[in-house]
């Protein structure tokens, strides 16, 4: 496969500034892709943004809370007419907000649900007609082992996760005629912001739990979704990767 | 100054640029699914289009009684603000 497989195509990442997420924003421009990057803080995508620059390719940075579908139709229309064009999404924004069932707020189920689920589907709701009149398009929605095993204290954030699926499946399904792919990717333990907080007592029992031994590096879950988004991936649609060291293996 | 084009002909041509059938097909009793060839996404997809050119709403349930390419010209020329 050649090293720039993503020339002249253009990438949205939403959830951009850090994690996974920067990770997929850089891996995609590393392919030759214009990028994206959304997050919450036009300021933070902006940094992400500002990495790919750097390194001589191009990307903008945007702010959207994913949320709220007047904001994600705003952003998308303003990537749609700074670039011209877009051939690959990559819902990634992502929050926790954990706490046992018994325990949980409804402000935190709605804030996980929504921002996890909920804006995916209003981003893709908003690029699939650019998509159909393209007759092309690549999505792929980072979902989480979470979603396939569920986790206690991770009500909200495992049931997002599991609908992202089944989220990818169904559009998979509705924009296949027009050879669109939808895929996703699950996650397992990887080390960012989001995981580095956890008890020393949970990591080291984590750790007993993966057979690699180790937590993953957020550009070991790039690359996959590099894949996805190129070429090589043409005939893969509705299906969900797992980049977890083994863990539900 | 060209004259300005009927309704009935801009939806024609809509059509045929969406299904790529030719325009000798897009008659007024041809039906969207079994004489154009038209799918579900093709018919959500020309809605939204007319929505767009003709400004106006289409609700699901009057989307769904839009059978042939004249009940589309009909439900048009109906509902749209004629333009001075």
């Amino acid at each position: 496969m050649s090293t720039h497989f993503l020339n002249d195509k253009v990438a949205v990442i939403t959830g951009a500034s850090r994690g996974i997420g920067k990770a997929i924003a850089l891996r995609l421009a590393q392919a030759g892709a214009a990028v994206a990057c959304v997050s919450r803080q036009a300021s933070d995508a902006q940094g992400t943004a500002a990495e790919i620059l750097d390194r001589g390719g191009k990307a903008k940075g945007y702010g959207a809370d994913v949320r709220l579908k007047q904001e994600v139709d705003e952003i998308s229309r303003a990537i749609l007419g700074d670039f011209g064009q877009v051939d690959l999404l990559v819902n990634n924004a992502g929050v926790t907000r954990d706490g046992l069932t018994i325990r949980m707020s409804e402000e935190d189920w709605d804030i996980v649900v929504d921002t996890n689920l909920k804006g995916a589907f209003l981003w893709i709701r908003a690029l699939s007609r650019h998509f159909l009149e393209r007759r092309s398009g690549k999505i792929v929605n980072i979902s989480s082992v979470a979603g396939l095993m569920g986790n206690p204290g991770q009500a909200n954030y495992s049931s997002s996760k599991a609908g992202l699926i089944g989220l990818t499946k169904s559009i998979a399904r509705e924009l296949a005629s027009r050879g669109i792919t939808v895929n996703a990717v699950c996650p397992g333990f990887i080390e960012t912001d989001m995981t580095k907080d956890l008890p020393e007592k949970a990591r080291a029992r984590l750790l007993e739990e993966i057979p690699l031994k180790r937590f993953g590096q957020a550009e070991e879950v790039a690359g996959l979704v590099a894949f996805l988004c190129g070429p090589e991936a043409n005939y893969i649609t509705g299906q969900l990767f797992v980049v977890d060291g083994g863990l539900l293996a | 100054m060209a004259e300005k084009k009927s309704i009935e002909e801009r939806v024609k041509e809509m059509i045929v640029e969406q299904l790529g059938v030719n325009p000798e097909q897009v008659t007024p009793k041809a039906k969207f699914i079994e004489d154009l060839g038209a799918d579900s996404l093709d018919t959500v997809e020309l809605v939204m289009a007319f929505e767009e050119e003709f400004n106006v709403e289409v609700p699901d349930e009057e989307a769904e009684k839009l059978q042939t390419v004249g009940d589309v010209i009909r439900y048009i020329e109906e509902h749209v603000e004629e333009e001075s």
